[in-house]
């Protein structure tokens, strides 16, 4: 644990006079639950600490990898790590007195539940089609009462422009250009797939703040 | 007529398993909403597209 010379106080202070106390507050009691801690999930959760939410719950199940390195929060002495691990010694740099919950584990339907019952709002930040579609189908039949913000489309070096978010129905809303796919050529740039989880994260403080259109 | 994905398209009477099929799109990479609520993947057989259904067909790519 990093010693501070900052206390809670003086962080929480610094966030209302950034954000007004009003919306601090929607932040500070808000929990986000952040699926996958790739390029879209260490981005957002990032973000969201950085914006003062209280409470993030981290699941992933896999370690940093060098070419991970391009697009993700995390460092080069952080290559095998958990990103689990090393997304929360990353954050507790930047925001040392968020929540963090952190789950090692592969998401599945029989886990969804358990994992994300506690949460206000759900990001689906996969990378895997089958596993995103798996994540949202699941979340929509079983837990209709979350926001829901996942993405599709984010690969290459298109426009940023087409990164866009839509609110699908009801508590539903996708980010990204709906098409732009990995296996296309070009991969993951990092400046886009930053778009994509920004409008991820920003949807998120937007729905905590009650502004539910796109 | 049915509005897909904001498309008035002749899809009525066929399930959303068979309209999946003749539109080519995989059904383990999709999320289907039908009047704004979501066809869990069990039921894509059995679920009748009906005349002036909303259906949205939700594409997931890789990446992230």
């Amino acid at each position: 644990m990093v010693e501070l010379a900052t206390s809670k106080a003086e962080f929480q202070r610094a966030l209302e006079e950034r954000h007004g106390a009003e919306l601090q507050k929607k932040f500070s009691n808000s929990t986000v639950a952040v699926c996958g801690l790739g390029g879209l999930g260490s981005n957002i959760a990032v973000a969201l600490a950085r914006a003062g939410i209280g409470k993030l719950i981290l699941i992933d199940f896999d370690r940093v990898e060098i070419t991970n390195l391009n697009r993700q929060q995390y460092k080069a002495g952080q290559i095998g790590c958990y990103k689990t691990d090393a997304l929360s010694e990353n954050i507790a740099e930047i925001a040392p007195y968020i929540t963090l919950e952190v789950h090692n584990v592969r998401l599945s339907e029989k886990n969804i539940e358990v994992y994300l019952k506690n949460t206000d709002v759900i990001c689906e930040a996969f990378d895997d089609p089958e596993c995103k579609a798996m994540l949202v189908n699941t979340v929509l039949e079983n837990l209709p009462d979350k926001y829901l913000v996942a993405a599709s489309g984010m690969a290459g070096l298109g426009s940023a422009n087409a990164i866009r978010t839509r609110r699908v129905s009801g508590k539903f809303y996708l980010c990204g250009d709906g098409e732009s796919d990995v296996t296309d050529g070009t991969g993951l740039i990092s400046t886009r797939v930053m778009l994509c989880a920004a409008h991820q994260a920003h949807t998120a403080l937007r729905i905590i703040s009650g502004e539910f259109e796109a | 007529m049915v509005m897909v994905n904001g498309e008035s398209l002749d899809v009525a009477g066929k399930t959303v398993a068979e309209y999946l099929k003749t539109a080519n799109y995989d059904p383990r990479r999709v999320a289907v909403e039908r009047n704004g609520k979501i066809v869990p993947k069990a039921k894509y057989s059995e679920t009748v597209i009906e005349d002036g259904d909303n259906i949205e067909v939700v594409i997931f790519v890789g990446g992230g």
